[in-house]
């Protein structure tokens, strides 16, 4: 029983936040279906009766795809979809590896003490209490530096020379992911009774085995907690994606952020609605296995 | 090649550091030797340093110095994995994501056992512990004693050469506790292998074992049978420990081999009792220790050397006894009588301030050195 | 090896610890070292660095330029200090609005009933997950001249019959807070949220009991147990809002420029790195000053992060 569940301070504040938060999303996807290309002003939707697009307020073409045009226009898009294709490609890898070592550290520093442990401890709460660019052009500077006199003292040129890419990108994005991951690991660690590995081991079970048939399966959810946030801060990420991608690497965050600062067509706000219907159903898929998960209880 | 013992710790030392930074030994010079097919205790208060020593048996921690003997190879240093002893956890530890049949499948699925062999050493190890047909279950959805039970199937159907027992009863409710120990007993007389077993709970150490090391600040206090530990305590800590005592002080006025004359301040008078130690000399500061139920009540009209009045402070009936707290000279004593007769009147039950006559037997008083 | 690997616990947890913390030394320490030692050096014409050791990028940054009018040698020139100044203004007041907006609604979510909570927590996530840049791009639209809000206001001017010019919110200082605030919101939700959900049903028994009424119990009991969150959720905001540079870039324009967009301009359009590493250090020095005093204060409420 609690006073103010029912004040009507809290619904209204309640409501207007959240209708603070969707308002911008909801016109962004209205948008997407805009039939003026130069998506200043709204035009009216592109609909299946009136297949004319207005473009530029002057030449007119006709619309194949109906309301959806913009988004056909997103498929024919090569550069989005290669951006596409690069921010999946740099997620998974970062995500697989940054959950590794992750996890190893985690388990290091919850249940061993060792001489250098301040310091991986102090290396891992950095990155969260400075701003993402510090980091970002720290990693620009030695990626530049490095580069630059390797390049010149191994005379690389051409398509040996050393320069920013996915490899740069995802290697940064793991230096910055394994912070987090190794805070929710660790924090899930807490609980963890020694006594179950231990009991395999005397059951014959070496440390290998033991790790594989009983510890992993019990820390799994956390493992996959952490797993989960690596990936989405990946996928998100601006910044330190910025100062250390080069042609080729452009992630989509990127790509908007580019396609903002030239030419902004309706086609953004399609990208935009694609993305946030993928939002919309991983959440909904999440809600259904959290559902499913809380079921077994009853036997 | 069997040896002479099944485990053995020759003067093994276990150091940890502290969080402040403090090394502090939780094992001191422990020496035992655990034989063949007994079940032996380790009794003491927490800190005692009977569970790291259980460990060091088991394998989680390793010696810092001294050897483990298990079979007499030395085994100080070898992992738990390649050691033939197993372990029933206080926690149980029982597989949470694996069902009953699983947890006690897994030892033998690291031994390469096939499937077949499996489930029929699986199926007798349920029939040992009154479990067939809970395989399926997963542990969460078992009560606490039944989990203990699959613990202890889950160790047994190894069949180690020792089963090590760490408080495997300390989560159970009284009456399942009683009911467990004695099932464990006969466990281990129908299986004949060595059990070495760690308990809090004198009682339960009393009961069960063949022969008790009362450990105390990572010392081994005094390892004997169950009546030597209660009637024999070899210093003043066993004798405090376990059971009830009661202490005085007094000099040793002179020594013989079975006999020592005592004289303690408090009663005036010179007592007579077992020296439990080799060494005492005339003059030597001792402890007097005899246990309540050994303190006699004399009839009021008694005469004799031994003899000395006390007053009652409080009796205590408790049914089957009665406590009596008696003061002598600033001197207080516990006495323990059976209540042999039945009787309502309660003044015969020692009332406060009544003086009443004790006399102390040579063989039930002990001489005990002091600290 | 093995056996040896065995016997000391203490290198057991070096080798599970040794690649995440190489790899931070590496893509973390060494970088800032490398920022440091560059804050010292000249810019040298091709925009690369030359290791030299001098204090130029710091007076500079300080506001005593060379680059004077009147002919004098040096001057003061407050420009970057006052950048750094509304870099933190910035980060202050959109902390204090993002923690305002965030409070009744964690509230309510908190005091929700328990299977509906997780529906109103995903709503709050639907925007967290969607992109940023797309999400200020959202906002890029509103305020523009022909944007959704000037829409609505000259729909209402007309129907009340006054007179109406379109509103010029774009690039202006307003707007970049408004992205801020929109952008961060979520990240002050979940840990005030969540040190709530907390806070057990009977502690609000127990106060009702001694006699206290619904603001009592919200003052002495609800705020004080919630401010771990408020602090995580602080420091989720303040941190990256110090160090911002697109939201400024798209909703401010040339007219808003922060400490980020400095930095930025630095590395990229005027290739001088020495100076932007410099800008860069004070930036992070300042900020871990303010994090500094804000968590011997209240605490760091690191049980919230992790959840």
């Amino acid at each position: 029983m609690n006073p103010h569940r029912r004040s009507p301070f809290v619904i209204a504040a309640t409501v207007l936040v959240y209708f603070f938060l969707y308002a911008p999303i909801v016109m962004l996807i209205l948008y997407s279906f805009n039939s003026s290309r130069a998506n200043v002003k709204f035009e009216g939707f592109v609909t299946a009766y009136s297949s004319r697009v207005v473009m530029d307020g002057s030449t007119v073409v006709s619309s194949p795809c109906g309301p959806f045009h913009w988004f056909c226009d997103l498929a024919k898009n090569d550069d989005v979809l290669e951006a596409a294709g690069n921010t999946l490609a740099i997620a998974f890898t970062a995500t697989i590896i940054a959950t590794i070592i992750g996890t190893m550290a985690a388990i290091a520093l919850q249940r061993y003490d060792f001489k250098i442990k301040p310091f991986s401890q102090l290396s891992l709460y950095i990155p969260i209490v400075i701003p993402e660019i510090v980091m970002g052009i720290g990693i620009l500077t030695l990626f530049s530096q490095l580069f630059g006199w390797m390049n010149n003292a191994f005379g690389l040129t051409g398509d040996a020379r050393l320069s920013l890419g996915i490899a740069t990108v995802t290697v940064s994005h793991i230096a910055f992911m394994v912070p987090f991951v190794t805070l929710v690991v660790q924090a899930r660690l807490q609980g963890f009774d020694k006594s179950f590995e231990e009991a395999a081991m005397d059951l014959g079970a070496n440390e290998w085995t033991t790790f594989r048939r009983v510890t992993f399966p019990m820390i799994l959810p956390g493992v996959l907690s952490g797993a989960l946030l690596a990936f989405t801060l990946s996928l998100d990420d601006f910044v330190i994606t910025f100062f250390t991608n080069g042609p080729g690497s452009t992630t989509l965050p990127i790509y908007v952020y580019g396609l903002l600062r030239r030419i902004i067509t309706p086609q953004v706000n399609a990208l935009s609605t694609v993305w946030i219907l993928i939002v919309f159903l991983a959440v909904l898929l999440l809600q259904v296995l959290q559902s499913r998960e809380a079921k077994p209880a009853h036997e | 090649m069997a040896s002479e013992f099944a485990v053995e710790l020759r003067d093994v030392v276990k150091r940890f550091v502290t969080p402040e930074g403090n090394e502090i030994a939780a094992v001191d010079h422990v020496t035992m030797q655990i034989r063949n097919g007994e079940f032996f205790s380790m009794l003491g208060s927490s800190g005692c340093g009977k569970t790291t020593s259980l460990r060091m048996i088991a394998g989680f921690e390793w010696p810092s110095d001294g050897e483990v003997y298990i079979e007499g190879k030395p085994m100080g240093h070898t992992p738990p994995f390649q050691r033939k002893v197993n372990t029933v956890f206080q926690s149980y530890a029982l597989f949470q994501h694996m069902t009953v049949y699983q947890n006690i499948a897994f030892g033998l699925e690291m031994e390469g056992a096939g499937p077949d062999e499996i489930k029929k050493r699986v199926g007798r190890a349920l029939e040992m512990v009154q479990l067939t047909g809970m395989e399926r279950r997963k542990p969460r959805q078992l009560s606490g004693g039944q989990q203990q039970r699959v613990a202890v199937a889950r160790a047994l159907v190894k069949t180690p050469d020792v089963l090590l027992l760490d408080e495997p009863l300390g989560a159970l409710d009284l009456k399942l506790r009683k009911e467990m120990q004695l099932e464990l007993k006969a466990l281990q007389q129908q299986l004949g292998i060595t059990f070495i077993y760690v308990t809090h709970d004198q009682e339960e150490a009393l009961t069960m074992s063949d022969r008790i090391a009362v450990m105390s600040k990572g010392r081994v206090q005094q390892l004997a049978t169950p009546v030597e530990i209660y009637e024999r305590p070899t210093n003043k800590f066993v004798a405090d420990f376990i059971g009830e005592s009661n202490f005085m002080e007094g000099k040793i006025k002179s020594i013989a081999k079975d006999e020592a004359k005592v004289f303690v301040p408090s009663l005036n008078k010179e007592i007579s009792g077992l020296p439990m130690s080799q060494d005492f000399v005339n003059g030597e500061e001792v402890v007097v220790s005899i246990r309540p139920e050994k303190i006699r009540i004399a009839e009021p009209a008694a005469k004799g050397e031994g003899l000395f009045k006390v007053q009652v402070l409080n009796s205590v009936y408790i049914g089957s006894d009665t406590h009596v707290y008696v003061d002598a000279n600033g001197l207080r004593l516990k006495v323990m009588e059976q209540n042999r007769i039945s009787r309502l009147d309660p003044s015969s039950f020692y009332s406060k301030g009544q003086e009443i006559t004790l006399y102390l037997l040579p063989e039930n008083t002990l001489i005990l050195k002091k600290d | 090896m093995l056996q040896r690997l065995r016997e000391s616990k203490s290198a057991q947890g070096t080798v599970l610890a040794l690649p995440t913390t190489l790899w931070l030394f590496v893509l973390l320490i060494i970088p800032l070292i490398l920022t440091l030692i560059i804050s010292f050096g000249k810019r040298s014409p091709d925009g690369d660095v030359i290791y030299s050791f001098t204090f130029e990028n710091y007076t500079r940054l300080a506001g005593f330029s060379t680059d004077c009018p009147d002919g004098q040698a040096t001057c003061f020139d407050p420009l970057y200090l006052n950048i750094l100044m509304r870099s933190l203004t910035l980060a202050f007041n959109t902390t204090a609005v993002v923690i305002m907006m965030a409070y009744p609604l964690a509230y309510f979510i908190a005091r929700a009933h328990p299977k509906r909570r997780t529906m109103f927590l995903f709503m709050v996530l639907i925007p967290l997950w969607t992109n940023f840049v797309i999400r200020v791009y959202a906002w890029m639209m509103l305020l523009r001249k022909e944007g959704a809000i000037n829409i609505v206001i000259g729909w209402l001017a007309n129907l009340l019959h006054i007179p109406f010019t379109p509103l010029e919110m774009l690039y202006t200082p307003g707007a970049v807070l408004v992205g801020m605030v929109y952008e961060f919101l979520p990240f002050m939700i979940l840990p005030i949220y969540t040190s709530l959900e907390k806070i057990d049903n009977s502690l609000y028994e127990a106060a009702a009991d001694l006699g206290a009424n619904a603001f009592r119990t919200f003052l002495r009991v609800t705020l004080p147990l919630s401010m771990p969150g408020v602090v995580a959720g602080t420091i989720l905001v303040f941190i990256p809002v110090m160090g911002t540079f697109v939201v400024s870039d798209i909703l401010g324009g040339r007219q808003v420029i922060l400490v980020g967009n400095l930095i930025q301009r630095q590395f990229l359009d005027a290739r001088d790195p020495t100076f932007g590493s410099a800008a860069s250090l004070i930036l992070m020095v300042l900020t871990l000053i303010v994090t500094y005093f804000y968590t011997r204060k209240f605490g760091f409420g690191e049980e919230i992060i992790a959840a």
